[in-house]
Parts: C-alpha cells; structure tokens; sequence
C-alpha cells in the first residue's frame, strides 16, 4: 500500500529550475531510496516534503490525503547539513525539539531518557553539544529526529560523519524502525547503503526523475548478459567451443581452476552456454552478472551527459 | 501552532536570562547609573579638601586683605618680591600659584595673571575673577561719594525666576520646567537608541548562529519560518524588558543606599528620591512659597518640576516606543542575518538600518531644544527616527494628535518591515555560500509563496 507520494512535483527558483515533474509512489513500511548527483534537486524535493518550502506545481499525498501543515508532526526529518546549539545542553535541547514536534513535555522526557539509555548517553545529559565531538552530535540528533515517533521519517545522507560503528548501529535502528511500521526516504550517494537497505529508489537527475521502481528490478533491468563460469580443464577449449553469439572478456587462472566472464550478445541463451560448457569442463560456478546500483547510477548519469552536450 | 511559537519564545527567552553576560549586565548597568548619578555629588565633596596658598603680588595695592579667603583657599599678600623671584623657586614655596595684579587695574580690567605650574583650577579662576570685580565695581561706585550706598545696593538687588505655563486645551495650565524635561527627554531617547542597538543585534546575532551551526534546517521542519522569526525577535524584546525592568528597580535601591552611605544628613535631590516625595511636594509647595532661603527655593522648585512630569505617562511612552522602535529594527536586523553566511558580512546591509538610529541621536539634541519645532515634528512622525525622537519630545508635553499619528505610523511600518523580513528571512535562512547582494533580496522580496 502507498503511503506517501508525490506526483509531477515542479519547482523553479529564480533562474534555474530545479525540479522539473518529478513523481514518486513509496510504499507503507518500506525504505524508500532517494538517489541523484549533487544539485539534482534531491534536497528541494526533501524540503518540499517537509513543508519547508512549497511546490510550484504537483500534489503530495500522505496516507491517503492530500499532505497538510498538521502533517509534520508526522514526519521526522534528518538533514544533510545538520547542526545543533552549541551552548545548550544536551538534553535541554533534544527536549526543546521533541516539543517543538508536538510532544509533551512529560511524554518527551520518558522517550528522551529510553533513548539516551538505549545509545548509552545518559551521562551527556548536561553536557553543552560543543562539548561533544561530532559522531556523538550525531547520535543526540538521530535521536531527536526519531522521538516524536514519525511515521514517515527521512534521513539525507544520514552516514555522513558516522564511523563504521556507528554507521552499522544507525542501519539496526533504521531498518528496526521500518520493521516497527515506519515509512523511510532515504537520501544518498552511498549506493553500497542503498543495495543493503532500500526496496525501491527513484533516481532524480538535472531535476528529473529518470528511472524509479523495486531495486532488484532495476539491477536485473539493467543486467549486461554477463556470465561469470569458474571451470576446471583445459581453458584453451573454450574459445573454439564458443560461436561467435559468446564473447569472452576475461580468462583468468592457473592450476587449480579458471574463471571466465562471457557475455551473451542473444539474450535467453544462458542454459544453453551452461550445456555447450558442461561435456568440456568440470564446472565450479555459474553465477550471472548484475550490476550494482553504483554501476547504474554512474552509466545513467553519464548518458544523460552525453545526450546534453554531444 | 501559537504553544509552538510559545515555545520558541521560551527558548530564546529562558537560554539569554540564564547567560553569565545577562546577569553581569544587569549588575553592572545599575552601578553605572548609580554612578553618573551619585558620583558628581560624590566628588565636588572630595575636591579641595587641600589647603591652597596663593601668593598675590599687588602693584596696584587696592586689593590688599581683600579678597574673601574661603576654609581651603587662602590668600598670602607679598610686598618685596617679584614675580621673577617667585618663579625660581616657586617649587620651595608651596604656592599653589602665583596672582599678579598690574597697576593699571583700574584702567585695564584684563591685567591680571595667575601663574603655576599647573592648571589652576577653574573654582578659583572664577573665586578670584568675582572677587576682584566686586571689589573694583565697590571702588568705582565709591568714587561717586552716594549716601547710604550699601542700603540702596541692598535694595536694588534682585533675582528674577521665570515659571514658564503651558496653557492646555482644557483650559487649564501646567507649569513647564525645561531643564528637566531636557533631562528626561534625552536620557528616554538614549536608552532607546541603545536598547534598539543592543538587542537588535542580538537577533542579527541569533539567526546568524542558527544558519551557521545549520541548526535551522531541523526548526523549519516543525515550526515556519516566520514563527521562527518572530519568537526569536519576542523572546528577546521580553529579555530587553526583563533587563530595562531590573535595572530600573535596582538602580532605584543603589541610589537610596548609596545617599544613606554618602549623604546621611542631606536629601540630595537625586531623581528617584524625588520620585518618592513627589506625592507630598505638590502640597508643600503652596504654603510656604514667599519666604524661603535661595537654596531652599532651589530644591523645592526641582522637586515641584518632577512632579510636573507624569511618571506613568513616561513610563507607558517608553515602553511603547522602546517595543515600537525594537519591533521595527529586529525585523530588520533578523532579515540581514539571514541573508548573510557570518557575522563579518553584515556590514554593507548594516549601513541603512545605521543610518536612521544615527540621525535620530543628531535629531535629538535639535529636539530638546526646539520640541515643537518643524525638525522634531518631522522626525518624531517618520516611523524610522520616532521611536527616539517622540521619546525625547514626550516630557516637554506633545499635542495627543501628533502622538496618536506617530504611534499609528510606527505600528504599520513594523508589521510591514515584519512581513518584509519574514520573507527575506524564508529564503535567506536555507541559502549557503552565495555572496547576497540588495538585487538578490528584492528577488527574494518578490519571490512568490
């Protein structure tokens, strides 16, 4: 089920346009991957979501009706370029945005105190956040992103300045929140985060969206009908056994085994490369191809260049 | 969505009273005016406490033994020395300086020196300057041989006081004490000027500090941008009230304390214990006016002035213009520090806010002296300068219709300059790393939405 959903969102600032029909359908419970180049117009669709600035066109739905101001009590939202006050104490100011969030004061201090007790901060409490260093500025503000329990939340660029560490413990409560019922959009250049944990993606470039839909589905549209054979024998056989429909582009190997990645210029002949190759040679592995989401996102990009300046 | 503006306004308000630099301002700031108050009083009791010798040479003889010596002035007449003499070993003799009066006196009133080492003060200039007029119109008035002179002289000498009466509409009148109207008038404009200043760049201070620490992007998503705005400028007019408030009662308990301590036995007229009697003073002031000592008069005639200044009026006026005038500037001041990276860039916005707080202080001193001249009417009307001018103007008595005008005025341009900084404010607050220039925020002005 669609919980939130843009459709053919335009903005334009005073001489650049930097939004141009951009549509997008997240489903309820998902993580839902935002991915573009810098200036792709990512952040002014966030902005639009968050009501931070409004659409010049388009409509946005959330959970069935039309987006409304009340909504943002609903939404908790990380930005990219994130920062705190510095001469206020810690915990004074994750209270300060709980309640600005709508929350009660006293139902804000018990899920401040779960929280901080969770991610083992109690002791910062009373710090002033200039005091912290800067992963955990980052801990106060994921929890201050997250404690008025949104239903939608969106992260931008959500690793940045996060250690290994603590990268791999923001992913747990990431994926633990969509698992409790929470909607995420999730923005990056990560791709390697976005193969890990997002379902769908829309990838917005020069401010349109040009591809979006599940991840896997994209990966296998993508597929280059590349096959990757790891094989015992004599690895000479294999280019006259192949018809000229087969090409190899990389044998490599020595007496222990060979690997080959071939490429098959018709498309569904896959079980038939695995019966010409099975009389020959003792096969290991046969494993296909499929390119990572960095591989589309640069190739896609890289296209769109193209047909701009040709 | 207010208990959300609410809340901002409890932050900025609650994070500046708590500052160390709050609570020493507040300390401070009294001591100071405790201290422009009482420490003139304080230091003409200290002065000339010394015992001063002058040694006089007299070529003309006429002022021999006669000019009057006071408990720390005194006077030594030398007859067979000079001034040569004197000078070359003035530093053994103790002399405080030397008085040389030419012989032809008389004839030449300027031929008289006073010679030290030092600046003579300005008392005993004028001590002496007085003595020897008085002595030489006595001489000259001698030379006319009139009877009974000194009785006559007695007579003849007067003092006139002029009370000055503004007659009112209603037909009544009230008498108009300028001196203490300038008093008042220019201190009500200073503060102002200085409230605006300091707690307008405050705000400047505070959204700069937000866009700075990127801090502002996580507001703007729970709460617009103009509710930002405004509880941030609200939160810290209040904490300019809560500090014009504390130091208005704690310079009231100095000042008491300080004349306990200092001036046991004399009230000094200070103005917060005249503040106090002006309840009784008006009373008073009937019965025993006719036969009173010239000092006497003096202190009655201070205490009936500030009488004639409604307190409550002041006090209302001060704090209309000083939130008018604030209200006004903050808008302003919060749209420059939106537009701007950090704090070193504001200057060339900073010029045309300046400006106008600028010409009001100039505009002031014209005012004060001419408060219904057509400079101070002007001034006091154009929303921009009456915040300090119209303050200035308001103990001298201002035509209600004048400040009703100027009152309305100041109002509608602050919601205007309100409006037009929320949306310089929108757009500046999420725009990095771009040299803003005024075409930029004219397009920001007329940028829809």
């Amino acid at each position: 089920m669609e919980f939130f959903s843009a459709k053919e969102v335009c903005k334009s600032f005073v001489n650049h346009r930097a939004l141009d029909k951009v549509s997008m359908s997240v489903p309820e419970k998902s993580i839902y991957g935002l991915l573009g180049p810098n200036g792709a117009g990512k952040t002014t669709l966030i902005r639009i979501i968050n009501q931070i600035t409004a659409p010049d066109e388009g409509e946005l739905r959330l959970d069935g009706r039309a987006l409304k101001p009340a909504d943002i009590q609903r939404i908790g939202y990380m930005p990219e370029e994130r920062g705190l006050y510095k001469k206020m104490k810690v915990g004074e100011q994750a209270l300060y945005f709980a309640r600005l969030k709508g929350l009660d004061k006293k139902t804000a201090m018990k899920r401040l105190r779960v929280w901080f007790e969770k991610f083992g901060i109690q002791s910062w409490w009373n710090k002033k956040v200039e005091e912290l260093s800067k992963g955990m500025q980052q801990k106060v503000q994921f929890i201050t992103t997250i404690v008025h329990e949104p239903e939608l939340l969106i992260f931008d660029e959500p690793f940045s300045g996060f250690d290994p560490i603590n990268t791999n413990l923001l992913k747990k409560e990431i994926t633990g929140i969509r698992d409790r019922g929470a909607t995420i959009i999730f923005s990056t250049h990560n791709m390697g985060s976005v193969e890990e944990l997002c379902d769908h993606i829309t990838l917005i470039d020069n401010s349109r969206s040009i591809i979006n839909g599940p991840v896997q589905e994209i990966r296998n549209k993508f597929k280059l009908d590349i096959y990757r054979v790891g094989f015992e024998g004599n690895a000479n056989k294999l280019h006259t056994l192949l018809s000229p429909a087969y090409e190899v582009l990389e044998l490599t190997g020595g007496s222990s085994g060979h690997s080959a990645r071939i490429k098959v210029h018709e498309k569904s002949s896959d079980n038939i490369l695995l019966k010409l190759l099975i009389p020959h040679f003792h096969i290991t592995s046969f494993t296909e191809e499929i390119p990572s989401m960095n591989d589309i996102f640069i190739d896609l990009v890289e296209k769109r260049k193209q047909t701009d300046n040709p | 969505m207010t208990s959300k503006s609410s809340i901002v306004i409890a932050r900025e308000y609650l994070t500046r009273v708590r500052k160390k630099s709050f609570i020493i301002m507040t300390i401070i700031g009294p001591l100071l005016f405790a201290a422009v108050i009482i420490g003139p009083a304080w230091f003409a009791t200290l002065e000339d406490r010394e015992v001063r010798v002058i040694a006089v040479i007299d070529s003309s003889r006429l002022f021999i033994g006669q000019i009057p010596e006071t408990d720390y002035l005194k006077f030594e007449y030398l007859q067979n020395t000079t001034v040569d003499e004197l000078r070359e070993n003035f530093d053994e003799t103790n002399y405080y300086a030397v008085l040389y009066i030419a012989h032809i006196i008389t004839s030449t009133p300027s031929a008289v020196q006073l010679m030290s080492d030092r600046q003579p003060s300005l008392n005993i200039r004028m001590h002496i300057a007085n003595a020897i007029e008085k002595e030489l119109e006595r001489q000259k008035l001698a030379a006319f041989d009139i009877e009974d002179l000194d009785r006559i002289l007695e007579s003849v000498r007067t003092t006139v006081n002029i009370r000055t009466i503004i007659w009112q509409d209603d037909g009544g009148e009230r008498e108009s004490f300028s001196e203490l109207a300038m008093i008042v008038g220019y201190v009500g404009g200073f503060l102002i000027y200085f409230f605006i200043f300091l707690f307008g760049a405050q705000v400047m201070r505070g959204v700069i500090e937000e866009k700075s620490s990127r801090v502002v992007e996580i507001i703007v998503s729970s709460v617009r941008p103009f509710q930002l705005m405004l509880g941030k400028i609200v939160g810290i007019g209040m904490v300019g009230l809560t500090q014009f408030l504390l130091w208005v009662v704690l310079s009231v308990v100095l000042v008491v304390a300080a004349q306990q301590i200092f001036f046991p036995d004399i009230g000094t007229p200070s103005s917060e214990t005249v503040v106090a009697e002006d309840l009784f003073s008006s009373s008073t002031l009937q019965q025993s006016q006719p036969i009173e000592s010239e000092q006497a008069g003096r202190f009655r005639e201070m205490f009936a002035s500030v009488s004639a200044i409604n307190f409550g009026v002041m006090l209302f006026s001060f704090l209309f213009y000083f939130l008018g005038g604030y209200l006004l500037y903050a808008s302003l001041f919060a749209a420059i520090g939106s537009a701007v990276d950090n704090e070193t860039d504001t200057q060339q916005f900073m010029l045309p806010i300046t400006i106008p707080l600028i010409i009001s202080i100039i505009v002031m001193m014209n005012a004060i002296m001419n408060p219904y001249g057509p400079i101070a009417f002007w001034f006091s009307v154009i929303p921009f300068t009456s915040p300090i001018i119209m303050m200035a103007r308001i103990p001298f008595g201002v035509p209600l219709w004048e400040v009703a005008l100027s009152a309305g005025l100041l109002v509608a341009t602050f919601i205007f300059t309100t409006w037009l900084a929320g949306k310089i404010y929108r757009t500046g607050i999420l725009m990095y790393g771009k040299k803003v220039n005024y075409r930029e925020l004219w397009k920001w002005i007329r940028y829809p939405g």
